[in-house]
């Protein structure tokens, strides 16, 4: 009997080995199509198990955070809520198991999840403690700011940013159309698909952060950065030159001259033509008095065609056309902010902000600080410059200008009680039949006499009426409120 | 024996740190109860079978122990009833060792335990008291608060009585005669039991839908036929009417067609009938070579996890290393199983052991394959780490006749070494 025992035992074996290599198989070389089958959630369900940080606003708002899965019965233990909803929706981004995140989900996602390599240094001696290896991150936005800018914008699209020009810390983006994650991070598959559909269908591009990645015609902004770039490159100053009193300007090169607002008849030294947005002299100003390789290198020198360092995913850059050199008809149209020229709501604030901040253009960012479930801070945002387009003397000779504006100018809107404030106004016309424009406002406010600390830009898109009025009536009430509200965060003027 | 011990209770805290990023609150009463338990077992068997293999109880040890991890990392509610049957089981396999002194104590109740096993796997058949648990398989039985699995303690029953029998019967079965044509086949007297055993494994196919117990029961009987005569025939024409029965299934009942199905293509059906093997298969590749880390599987979504997937789960978490670790155990089990069987003298004890080897190894084998896809997939319990009572019990009770045989041998071979010397 022996012998079958034996021969059973060698059965059994040949089974046994089957299987070793089978689950060989299934583990070694199956592994990656296994993992990388489109049914397959392992790595998703498994960064959605893991302990996930809260992010919060400057002023204590948590606007996203992981909460245990209410349902015990579900593959997923944890589930990502963002108890702001649409407030912050393209701030945060969100954290799907399907689509992946955005934003500062995204951007963040290692701090977050407690994975940068400091946060696992620092948790390697708290193995036998109880607590949890996640960041939470704390950003510059504001929740009061934001709350402003989406009231005064309401229900018309477009983007507000406000920022403090010392630091490029940004205190409030807010773009509508908006959308709350809260939907595409849900849990439910059904909810989670539809809500994608639906909001990648939807008009406006809801899930986009319209203020860093949308470009739009910046319009009489622009003329901010060519006075800009005719003061640094001392071609321009406050008195020198005095463009001629006249309803238009013909580049040389074409018979159709760019016209004043209604055909008015305007000009002047610097001060006088930013008050009034005069576009014949500013047309002047870069075709003929800064020229195109100043023009082009000045645009380039505020941020323009260059990568923005922002810590946000992906950032649209924004452009200023440089096949000007034979083109003074084009350099004309884009020294005033139209033609090829588009800028970011983002770009327009740090321009208002160099003008703010001596000539200094810091990196824009939104992280303040990361800490521990602890509280303790493991890493802080600091800040740095980007960019210096101008000297403190050019940008406080264009600080006094624009607060012109405000005072006795078409931003008037802008004005703060008790405030030193400064702005430019700026109407991109998108058609003349009916006349439809993106209207715009940027600028600054701060205590009077002292360098501003906050800076603004404002985009409305296609309001109807094309005339520059138009931005300081519809933009500048919204730019005034934010500024209000930044201002009062920081103690007032 | 220490040596499973500690590393059981490393794998504990191990999976504790993994599912809670903390050490269990509770890990001095667990080292204590583990200890106590194992350690307990170990010296009931110094003591009541001191001759016995030393190799199946840590083993077994090292089985039980890493399945209670892995369940108390996907429930910590079964984890608290199976630390309880844990301790029944270890009380069972105490008392089993104590109780049979010798096995061929057993052999003399072999009709008792022929009807207790039949009347025990047809239990579940009686309307009123059989149910099915939500597996789709009517193997439970009901008693007031009491539900168990009477074919978890048929198998062993009928176990022995199939060694009983063939201890008796074999040299008569062995030499019986019956020529058709070219072929020498037994005597039909003595395929009666074999035909008896082939219907019972198709009633219990049929009407339980137990596909797994069903193949375990018929293999058990043919090859403990085959190993007590040494007549292939047996097998051959056992293997003929299996896969007569089989495909006969296949054709006719549904469920197992559909089991064929997904384990042809469980792609096509993947949120459906295939979805259980099809999360297994996943679980299993994003385990990979070193596994995700005890507690750290995502095994929620795989149902019946804690039971017949647990496989699936351990090679998870401990990946190839922890999958293959498994398969070392049970061939360390059958080794020293087939050893035992093999060693002693007694015909009885030898077929004994080798059907409760069998029961082991096949039933561990056909579980592990059903979720490696190696097999159509057939629920049945892994033995000694799926949650379940009634299989844990009734394998502690298995291990226990397994080493009181061993014990036995070494016993006698101990007393003619001594009387060898004294001659």
């Amino acid at each position: 009997m022996n012998r079958n025992i034996m021969k059973l035992g060698i059965v059994l074996v040949v089974l046994y080995v089957a299987l070793f290599a089978k689950l060989n198989w299934i583990q070694v070389v199956d592994k990656e199509s296994l993992d990388n089958n489109p049914i397959n959630t392992a790595k998703v369900r498994r960064d959605f198990n893991r302990p996930r940080g809260s992010i919060l606003t400057a002023d204590g708002a948590v606007i996203a955070q992981s909460i245990a899965n209410p349902d015990t019965d579900s593959e997923f233990k944890r589930m990502r809520v963002y108890p702001e909803g649409e407030l912050f929706g393209q701030s945060t981004g969100y954290f799907s198991f399907r689509y992946g995140s955005s934003g500062i989900e995204k951007q963040y996602n290692d701090e977050l999840s407690g994975s940068t390599f400091d946060q696992q240094v620092k948790s390697f001696g708290d193995l036998f403690v109880d607590r949890e290896n996640v960041g939470n991150v704390s950003v510059s936005l504001r929740k009061d700011v934001q709350q402003t800018a989406q009231q005064q914008l309401g229900d018309r699209e477009g983007s507000v940013v406000a920022l403090d020009p010392r630091t490029g810390a940004v205190l409030g983006a807010w773009s509508w159309p908006s959308y709350d994650p809260n939907t595409v991070s849900s849990l439910d598959k059904a909810i989670a698909e539809t809500s994608w559909k639906t909001l990648n269908a939807a008009p406006g591009v809801p899930m986009r952060p319209h203020f860093y990645q949308d470009r739009y015609f910046p319009g009489s902004t622009f003329k901010i950065v060519t006075a800009g770039v005719g003061l640094q490159t001392g071609k321009v100053t406050n008195t020198e030159p005095s463009y001629p009193f006249t309803n238009g300007y013909t580049a040389e090169g074409t018979d159709k001259p760019i016209m004043n607002f209604g055909g008015a008849t305007c000009g002047g030294t610097l001060p006088e033509i930013l008050r009034v947005s005069c576009n014949s002299s500013f047309a002047e100003m870069g075709a003929e008095t800064i020229g195109p390789v100043d023009m082009v290198a000045g645009a380039g020198s505020f941020g323009f065609n260059s990568s923005v360092p922002f810590d946000m995913p992906e950032p649209a850059k924004s452009v200023f056309p440089t096949n000007v050199g034979n083109n003074q008809p084009k350099l004309a149209m884009s020294s005033i902010g139209q033609n090829d020229v588009q800028a970011t709501p983002l770009q327009m604030a740090m321009v208002a902000g160099a003008v703010a901040n001596g000539g200094v253009i810091m990196k824009p960012h939104v992280l303040s600080e990361v800490r521990n479930v602890q509280g303790e801070v493991i890493s802080t945002y600091s800040p740095s410059k980007w960019l210096t387009p101008m000297s403190p003397f050019a940008a406080s000779t264009l600080l006094d200008d624009m607060v012109g504006v405000v005072k006795s100018g078409t931003a008037a809107g802008m004005a703060i009680q008790g405030c030193q404030v400064g702005g430019k106004t700026g109407t991109a016309q998108l058609g003349t039949e009916p006349p439809r424009s993106h209207t715009w406002i940027i600028g600054f406010a701060g205590p009077p006499g002292k360098p501003p600390t906050v800076a603004v830009a404002v985009v409305v898109l296609n309001q109807s009426g094309g005339s520059e009025s138009t931005g300081g009536r519809v933009a500048a009430p919204i730019a005034k409120a934010v500024l209000q509200t930044a201002l009062a965060a920081q103690g007032g003027c | 024996m220490l040596m499973t011990v500690v590393i059981v209770c490393a794998a504990y805290v191990l999976a504790s740190l993994g599912s809670e990023s903390r050490i269990p609150a509770n890990i001095i009463p667990f080292l204590v109860a583990v200890i106590a338990l194992f350690m307990g077992a170990h010296f009931a068997v110094r003591k009541l079978a001191p001759g016995a293999d030393p190799i199946l109880l840590p083993t077994v040890t090292l089985l039980n122990g890493l399945g209670y991890v892995v369940i108390a990392g996907l429930n910590e509610k079964l984890a608290a009833a199976q630390a309880t049957w844990t301790a029944i089981g270890i009380v069972a396999f105490v008392l089993t060792l104590w109780w049979v002194k010798r096995p061929r104590d057993l052999e003399r109740y072999r009709y008792t335990f022929a009807v207790v096993g039949l009347g025990l796997l047809l239990l579940p058949l009686v309307p009123g008291l059989g149910y099915d648990a939500g597996s789709g398989s009517t193997i439970w039985v009901k008693f007031g608060p009491i539900s168990f699995q009477p074919g978890e303690v048929a198998k062993v029953a009928l176990a022995i009585f199939f060694a009983a029998y063939l201890a008796d019967q074999r040299e008569l079965i062995a030499t019986s005669q019956w020529k058709i044509g070219p072929f020498r086949l037994p005597h039909p007297k003595y395929l009666g039991p074999v035909l008896i055993a082939w219907g019972v494994t198709l009633l219990v196919m049929f009407y339980q839908k137990d596909l797994g117990s069903s193949l375990l029961f018929f293999a058990l009987f043919l090859v403990m036929i085959w190993v007590a005569t040494q007549r292939t025939s047996f097998l051959v024409i056992g293997g003929g009417l299996f896969a007569a029965g089989a495909l006969f299934a296949w054709r006719t009942l549904d469920h197992v067609k559909v089991r064929v199905d997904i384990w042809i293509n469980p792609w096509k059906t993947p949120s459906g009938d295939g979805y259980q093997i099809i999360q297994g298969l996943f679980a299993m590749g994003f385990g990979g070579l070193t596994g995700t880390g005890l507690g750290r599987g995502g095994e929620t979504r795989i149902p019946a996890a804690e039971n017949d997937f647990i496989f699936a789960v351990i090679a998870e978490e401990l990946g190839l290393f922890g999958g293959a670790l498994i398969i070392m155990a049970y061939l360390l089990v059958i080794g020293s199983g087939l050893r035992i069987a093999a060693s002693t003298d007694q015909v009885f004890d030898k077929l004994l052991a080798t059907g409760f080897t069998l029961l082991l190894g096949l039933q561990a084998f056909i579980i592990v394959a059903g979720v490696l896809r190696l097999l159509p997939l057939t629920g049945v319990a892994l033995p000694f780490v799926s949650y379940g009572g009634s299989s844990l019990v009734m394998n502690y009770v298995i291990l226990a006749l397994l080493l009181r045989i061993s014990d036995q041998t070494s016993k006698r071979s101990m007393n003619r070494a001594a009387s060898e010397v004294a001659a």
